[in-house]
């Protein structure tokens, strides 16, 4: 069966304005592959598409980009799923400068994840062995840890796009809300010290883009919501 | 060499998995000026993919537990030709390696008394083998890969270390006096190429499963560091020693974790028989590794697969219930949906023997200096080069791995070679120095590839060389297959080094970084084809259906392959211990 593609094409030392190329990729029938699995075919014939891979299970985060209108990973995005009247359309990550091609220029959303410093803060002596901590405070952290920095939640929330210099954006503030959480972090006043600004956390609307992209199934939004809490009882 | 720049540092890690983060960590917070080269950003390297655990005596399952059991365990799994010295470390100094991730923020599960959480793992026992299975695995449920390489990325952050991420080291810098000095390094996003000069280079670079058709590994696992250390002129050794994990997913390649079958899983063949009964009748399914791939293998040579082609075997994990496969196992079930559409709660995971990992690799001292031998065949450290992780052999999983061992490895020797580093520049202040000669040496494969016009693709000519380790040097071998296979190497070498590089643009070029792999792929398939062809026996994973006997007396060694001239050679494995007596070679069951 042949695959009508349609991507993103832009080359920096070639093209002054990017296009989007159609291409034609043939796929076995009665298997139904993932959207990166076309993207190696595509390649295959032209080597000059460029795009992110690494993984290729879903765990990586390399190749977040937008797929037929959503944000997704290629490699866990079945083509049968991915198709819109017969066609895959793909772009990358809408927000942020396209390097070439299907990548993106991450360093703002990486410098949004830093700025939460998401690394565990104790101020006390460590023991010899590990930090206790019981079952139930450890099931605090589900739901946060397993963020992947694909980028596919903070870029597609419109409030990331107007300000991705101050608001932190949903991937760095599930971040922030997992030191948080950790009973192990004894950092929470500084910690919310810093977010305590008009755009940190308070520039989410609560969209949900977030929420409906998440290749990994989880939830900033309700993590944010968390955070707000938190602000808002420290204020009283 | 006119134009290039030049970036010093007093250490460079080349790598950003859980080895090079680790001993990246180690030498920022030792105050030595360093910087990671990773060709990913450092939370994409294959360590992300690592499920299970990392296994360590902590004693928290089993308050009796013992690090020597644990080396047991380890000498046992590599078939004895792992270096005790180097297990004693591993296996002693893990402890406080695994007390310093939970430290760094690393969400272990845990147990109701507050400590992490072991599971059980393949080729685990009490008591040296006599008090029958140990729990020794330390997760953070099955994502404990994912955990511990954010958790080691967070830290560098904590400690500023200096990334240059998405930087592809082409080639090593080595001097007339075969000291390395450095690398030679192609920024992906503007193309630019410079030489990053350091006084010890630690290449962290991981595996090269992508040399099989046929793995559990990532995209990225190219052998990029032993192709580099091979091309310089450097030995490998135990080149032959491929992990075949028993547990991919039929038809994908993706790992389903031994944590599986760990939990109470097991296999059964397409006639429903639970057939590790009769392969391993004490261990069962949690035999080591290479023991359960040839056993499926066996059952689908002989009939009983599964499926309509009966090629492959079934991972039964219904009968566990859905509550601990959502709490212990949940990427599992994940990933068994989307790459079996299989929900594991209800039916079981189509699965057959995956090539996985690396056991050989770089040769190194404990601390993680490279090897070379002088004239007179004495080991001897190369100036500058080091090597941790799954590049390196150092060698802790001899002709088998045991699962859980590859993440403690990582902690214990990027930790270790960091160190070593440290309190090597605080002695020697010496620099050392490259001439323009041997800068343009590193040079060689960029501008050849630059001055390609015509030739095959690398799409193409990776494809047949990842047949050809597939058919050839595989789970089961003999000397005519792999005679026919490196006969194909030959020619592939050839037209390898002819291969076309179409798109010559500069920026985020993905095209020519996979021309560079190939190259390395290349040299690890070769050292892999001449060093299995010489081992004569069998052990561990390298399995000869002509030499079907382990030999002690003429191969408990390590094998070593010289790249230059393509010999094959061999060296004494260490017994030698420094706080328990030695583990003689036994016959090896389960």
């Amino acid at each position: 069966m042949d695959v009508q593609v349609s991507v993103y094409r832009y080359n920096p030392e070639r093209d002054d304005v990017p296009r989007m190329q159609d291409m034609t990729v043939a796929v076995p029938d009665g298997k139904d592959l993932m959207v990166l699995d076309v993207l190696e075919r595509l390649k295959a014939q032209d080597p000059t598409l460029t795009y992110r891979r690494s993984c290729r299970e879903g765990v990586c985060g390399s190749d977040g980009m937008n797929i037929g209108g959503t944000n997704g990973l290629a490699c866990v995005t079945p083509l049968s799923e991915a198709l819109k009247k017969g066609r895959l359309v793909l772009r990358p990550l809408p927000g942020l400068p396209v390097i070439r091609d299907l990548v993106v220029d991450m360093s703002l959303f990486y410098r949004q994840y830093e700025k939460v410093r998401p690394w565990l803060i104790n101020d006390t002596a460590p023991p010899a062995q590990e930090r206790l901590q019981s079952p139930e405070e450890r099931e605090q952290l589900d739901g946060l840890y397993e963020c992947i920095l694909c980028a596919c939640c903070s870029t597609s929330c419109p409030s990331f796009w107007w300000n991705p210099d101050r608001f932190v954006g949903p991937a760095g503030l599930l971040q922030a809300y997992r030191f948080l959480a950790d009973s192990r972090d004894t950092a929470a006043s500084e910690r919310l010290s810093a977010l305590q600004d008009p755009f940190s956390v308070f520039r989410c609307r609560g969209i949900m883009n977030c929420v409906n992209v998440c290749p990994k199934g989880l939830n900033p939004t309700r993590a944010i919501g968390h955070i707000r809490t938190m602000l808002l009882r420290r204020g009283i | 060499m006119s134009g290039m720049r030049t970036l010093t540092f007093d250490a460079i890690v080349v790598g950003g998995g859980g080895a090079g983060l680790r001993a990246a960590l180690q030498l920022t917070e030792s105050g030595v000026k360093t910087a990671c080269i990773s060709k990913v950003f450092p939370t994409r390297s294959h360590t992300v993919s690592a499920q299970g655990g990392i296994t360590c005596a902590i004693a928290s399952d089993d308050p009796q537990d013992d690090w020597r059991w644990h080396m047991y365990d380890t000498v046992k799994g590599s078939d004895y030709i792992g270096d005790q010295d180097a297990i004693e470390y591993m296996c002693s100094v893990g402890p406080r390696a695994v007390y310093e991730l939970d430290h760094m923020g690393l969400p272990f599960s845990r147990t109701r008394e507050g400590r992490i959480y072991q599971r059980p793992f393949g080729g685990q026992s009490k008591n040296y083998g006599e008090g029958g299975q140990a729990a020794r695995t330390c997760a953070a449920a099955d994502r404990t890969g994912h955990a511990l390489l954010h958790t080691l990325y967070q830290a560098n952050l904590k400690s500023q270390t200096v990334f240059l991420n998405e930087w592809y080291a082409v080639d090593l810098v080595t001097n007339a006096r075969q000291q390395v000095t450095g690398v030679l390094a192609l920024c992906i996003e503007t193309g630019e190429v410079v030489y990053i000069k350091a006084r010890a280079t630690v290449l962290a670079t991981g595996g090269a499963g992508r040399i099989y058709a046929s793995t559990t590994n990532a995209l990225i696992n190219t052998g990029d560091g032993v192709g580099m250390s091979l091309r310089a002129g450097f030995m490998a050794q135990d080149m032959e020693m491929w992990q075949f994990h028993p547990t991919g997913i039929y038809g994908a390649g993706v790992l389903v974790t031994e944590g599986c079958r760990g939990e109470g899983g097991y296999l059964v063949n397409g006639e429903g028989e639970r057939f590790m009964d009769r392969y391993a009748p004490n261990a069962r399914d949690l035999a080591s590794r290479d023991v359960v791939s040839r056993s499926m293998i066996l059952e689908i040579l002989e009939g009983r697969g599964a499926g309509p082609n009966k090629d492959h075997v079934l991972l039964k994990l219904d009968h566990l219930g859905e509550e601990t496969l959502t709490k212990r196992l949940p990427g599992i079930c994940e990933l068994s949906k989307t790459f079996a559409h299989v929900d594991p709660a209800r039916e079981p995971v189509p699965v057959v023997p995956t090539c996985h990992y690396m056991m050989g690799g770089i040769p190194t001292s404990v601390e993680g200096q490279a090897l070379m031998q002088d004239d007179a065949g004495q080991q001897i450290g190369v100036d500058g080069l080091y090597a941790c992780g799954e590049a390196a052999c150092v060698s802790v999983h001899g002709a088998n791995r045991l699962g859980g061992n590859s993440l403690l490895d990582l902690v214990v020797f990027g930790r270790a070679v960091g160190l070593h580093i440290r309190d090597r520049l605080a002695e020697e202040s010496e620099s050392l120095a490259a001439s323009d000669t041997d800068i343009e040496a590193a040079m060689a494969r960029l501008n050849r590839l630059e001055a390609t016009e015509s030739g095959e693709s690398v799409a193409d000519l990776r494809h047949e060389l990842q047949n050809v380790m597939q058919l050839s040097f595989g789970v089961f071998r003999e000397e005519k297959a792999m005679l026919e296979g490196l006969e194909k190497l030959r020619s592939l070498k050839e037209r390898i080094a002819h291969v076309h590089l179409e798109d010559k643009s500069r920026a985020f070029n993905t095209a020519r970084i996979e021309a560079l792999e190939l190259d390395n792929l290349f040299e690890v398939a070769f050292a892999t084809a001449f060093s299995a062809l010489e081992r004569k026996e069998s052990r561990g994973a390298h399995a000869r259906n002509d030499y079907p006997d382990r030999d002690d007396e003429n191969w408990l060694k390590h094998s070593l392959y010289f790249p230059k001239q393509q010999r094959v050679g061999k060296r004494d494995v260490n017994f030698s211990p420094e706080k328990v007596a030695s583990f003689p070679p036994k016959m090896r069951s389960y």
